[in-house]
């Protein structure tokens, strides 16, 4: 089954919202080795001008992701799951994620097209504060793997 | 505020991945796809192997732009890649990845840089066209 080419234009209700704790940012730094005290230490990263330990610049998709399966889990979309790879991922940082930040985000289908047997289908989750600021723009492209 | 570091081979590192790392990567991410955990269900699909999340790769090798900016994550500004290859994780084995950064650009008036990495495995380009804009 092909990708749905109407999801194209698409914009999904608000998710989360997501609160954001020292323990998941501690936990996705130790699983990509990344090194600044910043990301466990409150006190390196209060000396470096933060409120509270900073997320590393990719730990944005824990939550673009949990954002991105409302279109990935609707079988009207035609996205089989299992020949999903990850074409391109990109990061707008609008302000640093940090512990204690609450953040809701809101899914867009911005393209969705068919390249050489595959499907290609390019989103972007717009994450906000408590106080409905941007914080960070999650672009990302999944290619569906055609049959054989 | 940190002073940016002035020597290349700081935007240079070799990352190690092994299965228990995408393990700890997975609930870290919250990404469960069975096809970095599970070498069948990979090789079902049509994959060779398990294969290491394209964002685990991603997150590795941009750590070294947030060590080239002193530490501090707040001056990576924003960051994207292409996912141009597989980063295969054989059972019971360690994968390297060779990360490698140069300073692409620098905008005196925005006080911004541009700094552009690669990302090999055993001689194949995993990341394309990855690039950072940091703060300087």
């Amino acid at each position: 089954m092909a990708v749905n080419p109407d999801y194209a234009g698409r914009e999904y209700p608000p998710a989360g919202p997501f609160q954001v704790t020292r323990e998941e940012i501690a936990a996705f730094a130790d699983a990509i080795g990344a090194t600044s005290p910043a990301h466990r230490d409150r006190a390196a990263a209060q000396a470096l001008g933060h409120a509270d330990v900073v997320a590393p610049t990719t730990f944005a998709v824990r939550l673009s992701q949990q954002c991105e399966a409302q279109l990935i889990r609707d079988p009207e979309a035609g996205i089989d799951f299992s020949r999903v790879v990850h074409g391109e991922e990109g990061f707008t940082h609008h302000r640093p994620i940090t512990a204690g930040d609450s953040l809701t985000g809101v899914l867009h289908v911005d393209r969705v097209r068919e390249a050489g047997g595959h499907g290609m289908v390019s989103t972007r989750v717009e994450l906000t504060d408590a106080d409905g600021q941007p914080v960070t723009t999650v672009t990302s492209t999944i290619v569906v793997r055609g049959e054989g | 505020m940190s002073e940016l570091t002035t020597d290349p081979a700081a935007l240079s590192r070799t990352v190690t991945v092994d299965r228990a790392q995408l393990v700890d990567y997975a609930n870290a991410s919250g990404d469960q796809n069975p096809i970095h955990q599970d070498a069948e269900f990979a090789r079902s699909v049509g994959l060779p192997d398990l294969i290491a999340h394209g964002m685990w790769t991603m997150g590795a090798a941009l750590d070294v732009v947030t060590e080239y900016v002193g530490g501090d994550p707040g001056r990576v500004l924003s960051c994207s890649t292409r996912f141009t290859g597989m980063v295969v994780v054989p059972e019971g084995e360690t994968v390297e990845v060779l990360v490698e950064g140069v300073v692409k650009k620098t905008d005196e008036a925005a006080g911004t840089q541009t700094i552009e990495l690669t990302a090999t495995c055993g001689g194949e380009k995993v990341l394309g066209r990855c690039q950072a804009v940091v703060r300087a």
